[in-house]
């Protein structure tokens, strides 16, 4: 075989490695899944005492289905045969006669959990790589190998559903809780758990009174809750997966072969096709720095402010030793607070926090600058106090470090005059909130050193961001396209159509948030600046410069498009949307991408709508907006 | 000594006195935050560093081996030995020796060393009778004969747990607080309560005056994880007047004594650290020391009058060296209590006390007032036990940096019976 492995221990315990040919992680290929029922017919001529499975690989034990054959699924047979393959062989694994049990280390995802699921035990070694889930969903899809069937009911419909409708993933002690695994055990005893409890015969931990209830005579109450949840997220024209896994679970027991017509219905809406592209863009981003051997041990951030103070809680958050610069402890402390909220939101436990917090440090002095491996400048957008700034930093600096700015309104050209080596100067652009947005834009100038862009792409890799290599030019790529379609939106309150309107057409065009209440965020008065930087536009909108005259900046300031006293916008009900404003809205954004694109600020198409959806939200189930503009002209 | 010592750079935090409850920093948080600002300005890695060394007193319980701990903490690495070490109220002076001996015999070229407690968080234990209470309960199987077990709680003795931090300034073998052993050096010496509460009325004079004049450099403030900043020692006060100390009641000898809680030192939370090189490690990163340590000294003296430990263990460094107490351009003698140092003043200053415990000939005199803890000491700066010790060493070299002075000594008296002292030199 291929793939897979087969050890018959001496005790009559048989083990079935996992190593797929060829790969770093292993996923259930066709060919993977026809060599796991040859090991099945094999154990049927010859029983062993017990099943073991396990993964090969150094990390993880199996990612999921093989994604590329999603991207070959042309007709519905395909994929009605796709889901049989699996839920079949599936359906076989759960009856045999001997006990089986998953020992599951590292990443454990959809296909792969189906499998587990199947066996009798499900065993999670307690590390930080092990998480648990089923994430087809993101993709547009279900789980349709038995997922749907036996998550409910070995964790009850409520946190099944939770999972399934999120895509979330668990850890190895979270899975212990809440019962999806027997148990979770350190590395160093995995093996020997694993045969104690392959050969235990304990029973299953029953669900509670509620649970059984819920996967039983009040399956459509709890099926119609869950729709409703869904719904507070997510459309239906948009995101049919989510229902569709309701349906299944509810009405067909999590059999989709029960119900050939919503495989068609998933498998040939656009929404599946265009979140398979969005995965795609995004493995292309994450394999951006690859090429280079710069790795990261320590980072100095000159500036806490909001960006400055996230981007180094968000690098010591991934392990970064940091150094926090500003004019003066007192402007530190409030970063290191949020920092600190972060630690606890994100890690947990006590030790690992406290870690954290031991690695983010203050530095009024700026003394970490000569230890530093990447510095990055986030303080006032002033070309002076900048320009003060990388004359006393270039000097201090350890030679291969790379320098860089997080500036989004200055060119880096006129940033980098006062440097000996202007080349080594690049933009590592981050969103806001830093810790929630994964998109960040690695800017270079002309004549920038390739090498040091290869840098700053891997350092954004290394702090599990994905790097968007884009050429300096005003507003780069994202913010350079959100301006002439928050404009629009401005235009459109300026007609008189209410702010409430205009954002509620967003939402339904599938936006995360609306353009007016977006303005209200980043503050009307950047906007105002970026609106004058950033678009033709010889006038800004009315209702934006009437309230920057009075001082109603947005959130900031309480007041902006919307009443924000309570620390959220306070929306009165939105009008009926006028037929066409969201497509009237997004067309300036799409006409600004494709005008950035043939500028060259950023490579290709591909990369400008993983650039978009990523940084600026734009509907993911789209694929994009210049996906959208082509699907519109089919 | 054979190797010159030097001291690199020193750090420590503020001394946070403790109030209600555990203090917001445990002895780890506090030697961490100043332990790596320290190792920020310097030209070398924390993984450079040879070992750590870490005095402390009362390390919580899960802060076992607490130098190993914050050496990890610091991003030392795991290479880079940390170890512990207690001498009771000369920890942290205990663990420069320590690195000296290291550097001198040639095991070390470069080491962090200090010391650290937080006082606020000194446990609450249970009595002998609890304990055994708990105890008997482990042996039960039954549920029914750990329901008659219950019944059988020493309910007062659950109300009356030992306070750990009374035991660590009890002697263990005299059995005396220490504040009853300054009250033995009083009434030796003849001291009174006025004089006691002049000297520690001084002491936030001369603290809150230096504060003013920029003199604590060496504080790194701290900030908690709420983002509050603690920048300077809290025990100091600028209203301290002989009208408020006579306000306090003794406290060691109810009714009676002349020790109070003001003219004492505070019970304190801090750490201090110093980088200690070698002549061979001071080229190799080019460092520039701020000063040298050129002797030190421990010395042994009757647990009863422990606070005469500076005057034992001083003397004879200045015999060895031909000096008299005024050659000394400054000192940094810890302030206990403030009986306790006017009393190492009037032992000097007896020719019976130097004739028959110290073997001089004629009484070596008294430390002139301008040359004596000239920025104040732990009466108004407070005295976490393990971190004092490095505390003056650090702190001295700082004055004599600051008067372009030659030399100075720094002493501590230590609970138990013992004395430390330290010659120092300015690096010009």
């Amino acid at each position: 075989m291929k793939h897979w492995q087969l050890i018959r221990e001496e005790d009559g315990i048989a083990i079935a490695v996992f190593d797929k040919a060829g790969e770093s992680t292993n996923s259930l290929s066709a060919e993977a899944m026809a060599e796991f029922g040859l090991i099945l017919d094999e154990l049927d001529r010859q029983p062993p005492t017990g099943l073991i499975f396990r993964s090969g690989k150094e990390a993880g034990f199996i990612a999921g289905a093989d994604i590329e054959e999603f991207s070959q699924l042309d007709s519905a047979e395909r994929g009605r045969a796709l889901v049989a393959r699996g839920w079949e062989l599936f359906k076989r694994l759960a009856v045999v006669s001997y006990p089986t049990l998953a020992l599951v280390r590292g990443h454990c995802l959809g296909g792969g959990l189906e499998l587990a699921l199947a066996c009798r035990y499900l065993l999670a070694v307690d590390e930080s790589g092990t998480k648990m889930g089923l994430p087809e969903v993101m993709l547009g899809i279900f789980p349709g190998w038995g997922g749907m069937l036996r998550l409910p009911r070995r964790i009850g419909p409520a946190a099944a559903l939770d999972l399934m409708l999120s895509g979330r993933t668990v850890d190895a002690k979270r899975a212990k809780r809440i019962g999806l695994a027997d148990d979770c055990v350190a590395p160093r005893v995995m093996e020997m758990a694993a045969r104690q409890l392959l050969l235990s015969g304990q029973p299953r931990r029953s669900l509670p009174f509620m649970q059984r209830l819920l996967g039983g005579p009040l399956k459509s109450v709890a099926a119609n809750g869950a729709r409703k949840q869904v719904a507070k997220k997510a459309r239906p024209e948009h995101y049919p997966a989510p229902y569709a896994i309701i349906d299944l679970w509810a009405k067909h027991d999590g059999n989709a072969l029960a119900a050939p017509e919503i495989i068609d219905r998933i498998i040939s809406s656009p929404t599946a096709r265009n979140l398979l592209r969005v995965y795609h863009l995004q493995e292309r981003l994450k394999g951006f720095g690859k090429a280079s051997d710069f790795k990261a041990g320590r980072v100095h951030v000159i500036g806490a402010g909001v960006m400055g103070g996230d981007i180094a809680a968000w690098c010591a958050l991934r392990g970064m030793t940091v150094t926090l610069q500003d004019q003066g402890l007192k402007r530190i402390a409030p970063a290191l607070q949020r920092a600190h909220a972060l630690f606890v939101k994100r890690l947990r436990e006590p030790l690992l926090v406290r870690a954290a917090f031991d690695r983010l440090i203050p530095d009024p002095d700026g003394a970490g600058v000569a230890h530093a491996d990447v510095v990055i400048e986030a303080i006032v957008e002033d070309l002076e106090a900048k320009h003060r700034l990388f004359k006393s930093l270039e000097p201090r600096m350890k030679a291969g470090a790379v320098l860089a700015t997080n500036t989004s309104s200055l060119k880096l050209e006129e940033l980098r005059t006062v440097l000996a080596r202007p080349e080594r100067l690049i933009g590592i652009h981050f969103f806001n909130p830093v810790a929630m947005m994964p998109l960040v834009e690695v800017v270079a100038a002309d004549g920038a050193e390739p090498a040091v862009v290869q840098a700053a792409c891997a350092f954004v890799r290394q702090i599990d961001k994905l790097p968007l290599p884009v050429r300096s030019a005003p507003g780069f790529l994202v913010n350079a396209v959100l301006a002439p379609y928050m404009l629009a939106a401005m235009r459109a309150v300026d007609e008189g159509i209410a702010p409430e309107t205009v954002d509620q057409a967003m939402l339904a065009f599938g936006m995360p948030m609306g353009p007016i209440e977006l303005a209200d965020t980043v503050g009307l008065d950047i906007a105002m600046a970026a609106g004058r930087q950033l678009t033709d536009s010889a006038e800004a909108p009315r209702c934006l410069s009437e309230r920057v005259g009075k001082s109603q900046l947005g959130k900031k300031s309480g007041q902006g498009f919307y009443d924000w006293s309570s620390g959220r916008a306070a929306k009165g009900a939105a009008g009926s949307v006028p037929a066409g404003l969201a497509e009237r809205l997004v067309a300036p954004l799409i006409d600004r991408v494709e005008k950035l694109l043939a500028d060259g600020v950023v490579a290709d198409g591909e990369l400008a709508d993983a650039g978009v959806i990523f940084g600026a939200g734009f509907a993911p189930f789209s694929g994009g907006p210049l996906n959208y503009r082509k699907g519109l002209n089919f | 000594m054979g190797r010159t010592i030097y001291v690199v750079d020193g750090a420590r935090s503020p001394f946070l006195k403790a109030q209600k409850g555990p203090g917001v920093f445990a002895a780890s948080d506090l030697a961490t935050q100043a332990g790596r600002a320290l190792l920020l300005r310097q030209p070398f890695a924390p993984a450079d560093l040879d070992e750590v060394i870490l005095g402390c007193a009362a390390p919580s319980p899960d802060e076992t081996n607490i130098g190993r701990m914050v050496a990890l903490r610091l991003g030392c690495g795991p290479k880079v030995p940390g170890w512990t070490v207690m001498r009771n109220c000369a920890s942290g002076m205990q663990a420069i020796d320590s690195a000296i001996a290291n550097i001198q015999c040639g095991r070390s070229e470069l080491v962090l060393a200090g010391g650290v407690d937080a006082l606020s968080r000194a446990p609450l234990l249970y009595s002998d009778a609890m304990v055994r209470w708990f105890a008997g309960m482990m042996s039960l199987r039954t549920v029914k004969q750990k329901i008659g077990h219950f019944l059988k709680l020493p309910y007062a003795e659950l109300l009356r747990p030992v306070i750990g931090l009374m035991k660590g300034l009890t002697d263990p073998v005299v059995g005396l607080l220490m504040g009853q052993t300054a009250e033995n050096l009083a009434w030796k010496f003849g001291i009174d309560r006025r004089q006691m509460d002049e000297f520690a009325v001084n002491s936030h004079l001369k603290a809150m005056s230096a504060r003013a004049a920029g003199h604590f450099g060496e504080i790194v403030p701290a900030v908690d994880a709420r983002g509050n900043i603690y920048a300077e020692d809290d025990g100091v006060r600028a209203d301290a007047s002989m009208s408020g100390m006579a306000r306090l009641k003794p406290f060691f000898d109810k009714k009676y004594g002349q020790i109070t809680a003001a003219n004492s030192s505070q019970i304190t939370d801090g750490a201090a650290w110093l980088i200690l090189a070698s002549e061979e490690a001071v080229q190799k990163w080019q460092l520039r020391p701020i000063g040298r340590i050129v002797d030190s000294e421990w010395a042994g003296l009757d647990p009863a009058q422990m606070g005469l430990g500076p005057v034992h263990a001083a003397t004879p460094i200045l015999q060895r060296h031909g000096l008299g107490l005024n050659d000394i351009d400054f000192w940094e003698l810890n302030e206990a209590f403030a009986a306790q140092v006017l009393a190492c003043q009037a032992a000097w200053n007896s020719e019976e006390y130097c004739r028959q415990q110290l073997d001089l000939p004629a009484p070596l005199g008294i430390i002139a007032d301008d040359k004596l803890n000239v920025d104040g000491g732990a009466v108004a700066i407070g005295h976490p036990v393990g971190a004092s010790g490095a505390r003056i060493v650090l702190h001295l070299l700082h004055v004599l940096k600051r008067n372009n002075a030659q030399r100075g000594i720094a002493a501590i008296c230590i609970g138990g019976g013992l004395g430390g002292a330290m010659l120092v030199e300015n690096c010009r």
